[in-house]
């Protein structure tokens, strides 16, 4: 019953094995400057892609919490909220140290570089919002509500901007992406994988998160009633 | 709908105290700016950072104002006189009359002590009215959100921030391109985006504010 429940959370241990073993071991394209850096792709993407993904289905909570009132729908966005977060940081962590082997700088001031700065910025101001409220309606309510409009206002950052604005990022401003570098379709073999790895990873922290905050709320419940 | 804007003017000009305050402190913020960078002749990019940066300062300050200050009294009273929906429909209006007021005079300032190089005049107040809208539109909401917390002044700063970094920058490109006098097919996915934004961050605002107001 157990093993029947928690495949998916084996089957995203054996991926990232698979991962780490196959990212570094096996053989990537040759490519002048980009060299084994190269790597980096199994890392530094699916922390994007998980990031993107936690963050349009703590939208999606937050949206449902409004309609629905009920904190459970909070706790569940506030949740993948905070694991889209340290996504979102390890994934500028990792982006930042391919950067430093190939553009020279760790920080080059890229487009998408601070595009996503910001959207960090943006989701430790929920936390910081959140921390500052005491009321737990009230803060489920206004911080449902910052994490839509600020997730609105994310739009244009970081999917417009970077498009309109000439940058050294492979796949745009006419860099080659992925698909360009990758002639032998070696690297799929090990960036699939990858990618299911990293999101099922993500999606299992979020329910872990869940989980202890539900936990905390019952805590507090049960306090409640021995005092009464 | 009118009387809802009225209404907000005449409250706002009997706390002419806070109108002067803000001023005072635009006029400051350029100030700093003039003495610290002294006589010397600006670069495109630098001009237009600074001034986007004094504005930034002085229109935060001037949207936080809309709910924060508003008497505990006075919002019960107009919650149960008219819909959510015109309050905030106001609020972005008057927030978006007052920011554009507070632009031109900071325009006017820079002028003075800064040096005025901007070529293309028409242009560059199109995007001083685009961007107040836009802070307007984007902050009047946040502000609701600040009002309830117990430190509202600095939990506005840090909502807003992150959010209005789009307007700004978009202003700021615009700005440069004004004083290099390009022609204003240059600046038209500029000015589109800024648009769109606005666009986005009115909507927003629209939708979400019921949801605050209720408590």
């Amino acid at each position: 019953m157990v093993a029947m429940k928690s495949w998916w959370k084996v089957l995203s241990i054996l991926l990232l094995v698979y991962t780490v073993i196959g990212g570094f071991l096996l053989e990537v394209p040759r490519l002048a400057i980009i060299n084994e850096s190269i790597r980096g792709l199994y890392f530094h993407v699916p922390m994007w892609f998980t990031m993107i993904l936690l963050f349009v289905l703590s939208v999606l909570f937050a949206v449902r919490y409004l309609s629905r009132h009920d904190l459970v729908y909070d706790r569940i966005s506030a949740s993948f909220a905070q694991a889209g977060l340290v996504f979102g940081i390890l994934g500028i962590l990792t982006g930042m140290v391919w950067a430093n082997y190939t553009w020279g700088t760790p920080w080059h001031g890229d487009p998408k570089q601070n595009g996503s700065a910001i959207t960090a910025l943006i989701y430790l101001a929920y936390f910081v919002l959140r921390g500052s409220l005491d009321n737990q309606e009230q803060r489920a309510r206004l911080s449902s509500v910052y994490t839509i409009f600020a997730f609105a206002a994310m739009i244009p950052l970081i999917f417009v901007i970077p498009r309109m604005s000439s940058s050294m990022h492979p796949g745009s401003g006419g860099n080659p992406g992925f698909n360009m570098y990758d002639l032998d379709s070696s690297m799929r073999k090990v960036f699939y994988p990858a990618v299911t790895g990293w999101i099922l990873l993500g999606i299992w922290i979020s329910s872990i998160l869940i989980r202890i905050r539900n936990a905390e709320e019952k805590i507090v419940d049960l306090e409640y009633e021995k005092n009464s | 709908m009118k009387e809802l804007l009225l209404y907000q003017f005449r409250s706002e000009f009997r706390k002419k105290s806070i109108f002067y305050s803000l001023i005072l402190y635009l006029v400051s913020l350029v100030f700093i700016n003039y003495l610290s960078v002294g006589s010397q002749r600006l670069s495109p990019g630098i001009w237009s950072a600074l001034f986007w940066m004094a504005l930034l300062a002085a229109l935060v300050n001037a949207i936080a104002k809309s709910f924060i200050n508003d008497r505990p009294g006075a919002v019960t009273y107009l919650y149960s006189i008219v819909s959510p929906e015109l309050i905030i429909v106001a609020k972005i209006l008057y927030g978006f009359l007052l920011c554009a007021g507070i632009s031109c005079t900071g325009y006017f300032f820079f002028s003075l002590w800064l040096a005025d190089p901007i070529e293309d005049k028409s242009l560059f107040f199109l995007t001083l009215i685009l961007a107040s809208f836009g802070f307007s539109a984007a902050l009047s909401l946040l502000s609701a959100i600040a009002s309830k917390t117990n430190n509202a002044s600095l939990v506005m700063s840090v909502l807003g921030f992150p959010v209005i970094i789009g307007i700004l920058l978009m202003a700021i490109r615009i700005t440069r391109n004004c004083i290099d006098a390009l022609e204003w097919a240059a600046s038209i996915d500029e000015l589109m985006l800024l648009t769109g934004i606005n666009l986005l961050a009115a909507a927003f605002s629209y939708l979400l504010f019921p949801y605050i107001w209720r408590s």
